[in-house]
């Protein structure tokens, strides 16, 4: 049972279409494990159909689209076939959208951190976050990989506790650089999250990047 | 013979597809037609999911066209906020969103949505395509992975027809400070940081009206189905 959901501001975005692709992998793997966030999302998803009912119908050229569409749909003009995923059900760590992300990296591939823990950096488009796998061996602590900004972690397999709570498969944290603490794979299983967080700013200037480790931006 | 006959025929199955009646009179259709042209053309749900489940299971032309002259011009304002005034590209992705409506019909369930909300989100993924030229990662309730609803009793698929209505009243019963953030979110594609930059409000004070509306929507809801 699903106990750490999604936050209300994060789904939102994602339902209206501001959420950037890095955090947007992690929610869609989430919803893939919690029908609650998935009921969420719908009334979320209605509140844009409601803004689109809503919206003062604007006549102009409406009879000349409709015309060149109609010739399109005669001209027998075909929409793009999505091809069908051919799905092994062998692995179920790893829900869909993460499975395909996964794949397009050329499959798992975890590099070692010292300690036993691991981890797979997850290539997306989407140059604001970054988004990794981790592997956590039980009863080990997990291991400080990010220094600033938010941060979302969403557990796979095993599952993790700090001094107020334990996740479990499919449980979400959001945590920020206020937050202090310092969580450890529970023991008996090794614990595998997927995390995002902020990227550093990336400057243009290459003077800008050179000084940026010392304005501790 | 008219090459647009098919088209009026079809028209006029639609319109006329509540009564079982249909009339053998192109002249009829013709002028129908040329009504449709200077009025606006606004239909009610009910209709709206006769004429989707027209185009979804007889292909119905006719059908697609009311469809397509209501949602359209909606889609079309929608894709000039996203694209910051570009009305030719805007114009562009409006009739692609539709054409994805006339090809995907089939997969519409209005048991699970309005068809308003459906063409929204056929909407916000084209946008997310070609003007944020991103990847919108999607869960696929076919994987193997996926944890599907539990059970959904008959009552509960009443509450989900009613609800629509029921989204609609709480809308207009939030007020101003919270509608506003959520309709700059879905309806001008601004992020939080930007609507607190907008705003000139801390970006905590966005997620918490964010949050709240939210909250106070889901409320609205479940008092209804009581």
């Amino acid at each position: 049972m699903i106990e750490h959901h999604l936050d209300d501001d994060m789904l939102q975005q994602y339902a209206a279409g501001t959420l950037a692709e890095g955090w947007s992998v992690a929610v869609a793997s989430h919803l893939a494990l919690c029908p609650a966030c998935r009921s969420k999302l719908s009334v979320l998803e209605s509140v844009g159909g409601y803004f689109i009912d809503s919206e003062t119908a604007d006549e102009t050229d409406v009879s000349q689209s409709w015309e060149s569409l109609k010739a399109k749909i005669d001209a027998g003009q075909m929409d793009k076939v999505v091809p069908i995923k051919n799905r092994s059900a062998s692995d179920q760590t790893y829900p869909e959208p993460l499975r395909t992300y996964i794949d397009a990296a050329g499959g798992l591939k975890w590099r070692q951190l010292g300690r036993g823990a691991a981890q797979m950096m997850i290539p997306t488009g989407d140059e604001t976050t970054k988004v990794r796998l981790l592997m956590i061996p039980a009863g080990q602590p997990v291991p400080e990989h990010s220094h600033r900004g938010v941060e979302l972690t969403l557990v796979l397999d095993g599952s993790f506790s700090d001094e107020v709570s334990t996740f479990a498969r499919g449980d979400v944290e959001m945590a920020d650089d206020s937050l202090m603490h310092q969580p450890k794979a529970d023991a008996g299983k090794d614990c595998i999250c997927l995390a995002v967080t902020e990227a550093p700013l990336r400057f243009k200037s290459r003077f800008l990047r050179l000084i940026q480790p010392m304005l501790g931006i | 013979m008219n090459m647009e006959m098919p088209l009026r025929t079809g028209l006029l199955r639609a319109t006329c597809a509540k009564a079982k009646v249909w009339p053998t009179s192109s002249s009829g259709g013709a002028r129908k037609v040329g009504q449709l042209e200077e009025e606006p053309v606004s239909l009610d749900a009910e209709r709206i999911k006769a004429l989707m489940s027209a185009v979804a299971d007889s292909r119905d032309i006719g059908a697609f066209e009311l469809l397509y002259r209501h949602f359209y011009p909606r889609v079309r304002s929608y894709m000039v906020k996203m694209t910051r005034g570009n009305r030719i590209l805007a114009e562009e992705l409006a009739q692609e969103t539709m054409m994805r409506v006339w090809h995907k019909a089939a997969l519409f369930d209005p048991s699970k949505a309005q068809a308003s909300t459906w063409i929204f989100t056929i909407a916000r993924n084209q946008m997310i395509d070609s003007v944020r030229r991103a990847l919108r990662p999607d869960f696929d309730p076919n994987d193997p992975a996926f944890v599907p609803d539990e059970f959904v009793a008959a009552d509960l698929l009443i509450e989900r027809k009613q609800s629509a209505a029921a989204l609609g009243r709480a809308m207009t019963t939030l007020k101003g400070r919270y509608a506003e953030v959520l309709r700059m979110s879905f309806f001008e594609g601004l992020t939080h940081s930007t609507i607190a930059e907008n705003l000139n409000l801390p970006i905590g004070t966005v997620k918490s009206r964010i949050r709240l509306a939210c909250e106070k929507l889901r409320t609205a809801l479940q008092d209804e189905a009581k």
